[in-house]
């Protein structure tokens, strides 16, 4: 059983030193907007209940942090491990920096979801965004990957500038590359069997965690966006 | 000599008189200057950038370098550097790249600051005979003195830094500089009782042993950032802007990210490493709070957390947005700082003098009554002991110091560190010229440098009949400007010589 922790009253330090006092689960009830939960932890699980505020699971290094509501801004900001999950939308800057782990929202994504996203040996990042995204989708991403599958909400499935200074990883979005302007140095194709089939257990956790139907996901058509250079800029300078 | 080319700026000469052929200038030059074909000696004037590793290991001393006198038509509005720069931005299209500070003639105010002394009233003190402290605590202070409930004061101070001289190595990352001179830089801070900065590149593996003397650094790239980085550096360092390149990020090319570097930010080999300007979750002084929140809760509030900014226009009022952001120390970095590689016409055109910017902020602070909510550390130029003591008269509770460490560890000012092939060791990640630097006897020059001016600074303080550099921090009535306009003066808050 979860060690209960009533929220109302805490403030984010306090709330957090109770979090880090018990080595076992723990069960945020009641939360109010308090900041950074879980942040820099390790292992063990958090259930949040009630509203988590800005920086949830930054820096994470293990562990999970499921939240059954809305989540706010800078969700797993340059997490290294562990998994999040959301039962609702995110802010913006989800998935800043991170560099490991992997990020489950069912709903939507504000701004800039999963920039500066990179990946190191075995370490690859996943942030799968079951509604849409903002503007800058995959900014500056150097690595991971992100879907954004389009399954509630309604208008283009990302907003504008989607992989700007884009120079690693891969984009998965569930509609056609025509239906959203990519920056010259990505490509975005359909994607094949093959690109669905890597990504396919990624897929198949979102629907166990959100009871979905991988099927109907499947049915439809998906674009891939990837980077056509790791030196996006090695042309720009002139020594002086 | 082709159409589009320019004439050298500097040549290389060899007395061949003195020249034994021992052929260690072929070998020292890793830009190709010196070469030999079996008979003959020749050079290649055009690719020296005037290093010196040459000239200095030269065992016959048989070599100079001297400013090529084959000048331009020059006039003062044209001068010969703006022509060639025109040419090559003609001949490539590209962005100028520069490196190091400055070398515009901008004023140094520095220069334009005397020190006092006493005479007969207040006699001076003795350094070698009394005591003298320079150490210094960097972070927040209360406001007012607090009692428990038993009525005794209670001491518990927020997280500071602790160093042993108002002196502290700023950030050059693992990747801007080499393996060796990150060493040499770790190993003079634990011996000196201070602390060197990571920069922006990560904590190499080896270098966790002298994480009590390290500053770990988080930049908008957050490259090599991890829950056991941030825990282990004595303090952390969010980096929101560079005195030599304000508003412009930074970039290490993919050619640069060798295996090593790759492990150290945790990047794949050979991709860019790129951190551009703003941090993209920061756009207002309540979001700069939840990142320094975000770092002080992930590492339990126990490390100070210092944000490093550019001095730039308006910089008080962003120091003071600095200060209530709850950061512990605030880091300002003047325009004439250094850099690894920067944009030519930024790092010549934007920011402002970190004198001016420090007056200015410690005023500021201490009028909203904040003064003692943040240490404050002055960058940028700082190039002797008697920098750091006007600097402190200044407000600076402690100075970082770079451009001066690493002429410690050899180098010669070449300002072509992004080139990659700095022939002292420092500005490179090629093994052969990395090995050049000693990183012990590195450790030992930049140990001796530290002490030097910190005794300095003693005799100075001693002179002025103090024997504290605390009572000296913000202390103005201890300088006097020289050749200064009235709104020089003003801004400084320093009454002219003679007055
Ligand atoms: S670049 Fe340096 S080592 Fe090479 S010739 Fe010039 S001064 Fe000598
Ligand atoms: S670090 Fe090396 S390349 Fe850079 S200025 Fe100094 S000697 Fe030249």
């Amino acid at each position: 059983m979860a060690y209960k922790i009533e929220a109302q009253g805490l403030d984010a330090a306090g709330l957090g030193r109770q979090i880090q006092a018990h080595p076992g689960p723990v069960e945020v009830v009641g939360c109010l907007g308090q900041r950074f939960i879980g942040a820099g932890m390790q292992r063990k699980k958090i259930r949040v209940t009630g509203i988590p505020g800005n920086a949830l699971g930054a820096y994470l290094n293990g562990g999970e942090i499921e939240v059954c509501a809305n989540a706010q801004d800078a969700v797993g900001d340059t997490m290294n491990d562990g998994t999040i999950v959301i039962h609702g939308d995110v802010g913006d800057t989800v998935g800043y920096a991170m560099r490991g782990g992997e990020i489950y929202v069912e709903g939507s994504a504000g701004y800039r979801a999963g920039v500066h996203m990179k990946e190191y040996q075995d370490k690859v990042p996943v942030m799968v965004i079951g509604g849409r995204a903002g503007s800058f989708l995959g900014e500056y991403q150097a690595g991971g990957v992100i879907l954004v599958l389009g399954l509630t909400g309604s208008g283009p499935i990302a907003g504008n500038f989607p992989c700007a200074g884009m120079h690693g990883g891969k984009v998965l979005l569930r509609c056609r590359p025509e239906e959203l302007l990519f920056p010259g140095q990505v490509t975005a194709l359909p994607a094949s069997a093959q690109d669905l089939d890597a990504v396919r257990p990624y897929l198949e956790e979102f629907c166990r965690r959100f009871g979905k139907d991988l099927s109907v996901i499947l049915n439809a058509p998906f674009t891939l966006a990837v980077p056509d250079s790791r030196n996006p800029y090695r042309q720009m300078y002139v020594a002086n | 000599m082709g159409q589009w080319e320019v004439y050298p700026e500097f040549e290389v000469v060899r007395s061949s008189a003195r020249c034994t052929k021992c052929l260690g200038c072929v070998a020292q030059c890793a830009n190709g200057v010196h070469q030999y074909d079996g008979a003959q000696l020749t050079c290649d004037s055009a690719k020296c950038v005037d290093c010196h590793r040459c000239v200095a290991m030269c065992p016959a001393r048989a070599l100079k370098i001297v400013k090529a006198d084959c000048a331009l038509r020059e006039n003062s509005n044209w001068d010969s550097q703006t022509i060639k720069e025109i040419f090559k931005q003609a001949q490539s299209g590209g962005v100028l790249l520069s490196s190091m500070g400055t070398p515009k003639p901008y004023p140094v105010y520095w220069d334009k600051l005397l020190l006092n002394a006493s005479q007969v009233t207040n006699p001076s003190i003795d350094p070698l005979r009394e005591p003298m402290e320079t150490r210094v605590c960097l972070g927040k202070k209360p406001g007012r003195p607090q009692r428990g409930p038993d009525g005794r004061f209670t001491c518990e101070l927020p997280p500071q830094l602790k160093l042993a001289m108002p002196m502290l190595f700023s950030a050059m990352s693992y990747g801007s500089v080499s393996y060796n001179a990150h060493e040499a830089l770790a190993r003079a801070a634990e011996e000196l009782g201070v602390y060197y900065n990571t920069g922006e590149g990560g904590l190499h593996e080896d270098f966790y042993a002298y994480s009590p003397n390290t500053i770990v650094q988080v930049a908008s790239g957050r490259f090599g950032v991890h829950e056991g980085y941030l825990n282990a550096g004595a303090a952390i360092e969010i980096k929101m802007g560079q005195g030599a390149k304000p508003g412009i990020g930074g970039h290490l090319p993919g050619t640069k990210v060798g295996a090593d570097i790759s492990r150290t930010r945790m990047i794949p080999e050979g991709s860019d490493a790129i951190s551009p300007a703003p941090h993209h979750d920061i756009y207002s002084i309540e979001d700069l709070r939840q990142l320094v929140y975000s770092l002080k809760q992930s590492t339990h509030h126990k490390k100070p957390i210092i944000v490093k900014v550019a001095a730039v226009h308006n910089i008080a009022a962003i120091a003071s947005g600095i200060a209530r952001s709850g950061a512990d120390i605030i880091a300002i970095d003047g325009f004439r700082g250094g850099t690894g590689a920067a944009p030519t016409r930024i790092r010549d055109n934007v920011g402002i003098p970190i004198e001016l910017a420090l007056a200015a902020v410690d005023q500021r602070l201490r009028d909203e009554g904040i003064r003692n909510q943040v240490g404050i550390i002055a960058g940028g130029s700082i190039r002797s002991s008697a920098d750091v003591a006007k600097a402190i008269a200044l407000g600076a509770d402690a100075v970082y110091i770079a451009t001066a460490a690493l002429l410690a560890l050899g180098c010669h000012l070449c300002r072509t560190c992004q080139t990659g092939m700095c022939n002292w060791g420092i500005a490179t990640q090629r093994p052969e010229l990395v090995a050049r630097l000693d990183p012990k006897e590195g450790a030992k020059r930049l140990v001796n440098l530290m002490t030097a001016w910190n005794h300095e600074i003693m005799e100075m303080l001693g002179g002025m009949g103090i024997n504290s550099i605390e009572a000296l921090r913000g202390n103005r009535l201890m300088l006097r400007g020289i050749g200064l306009t009235a709104k020089e003066l003003e801004i400084l808050g320093v009454a002219h010589a003679g007055e």
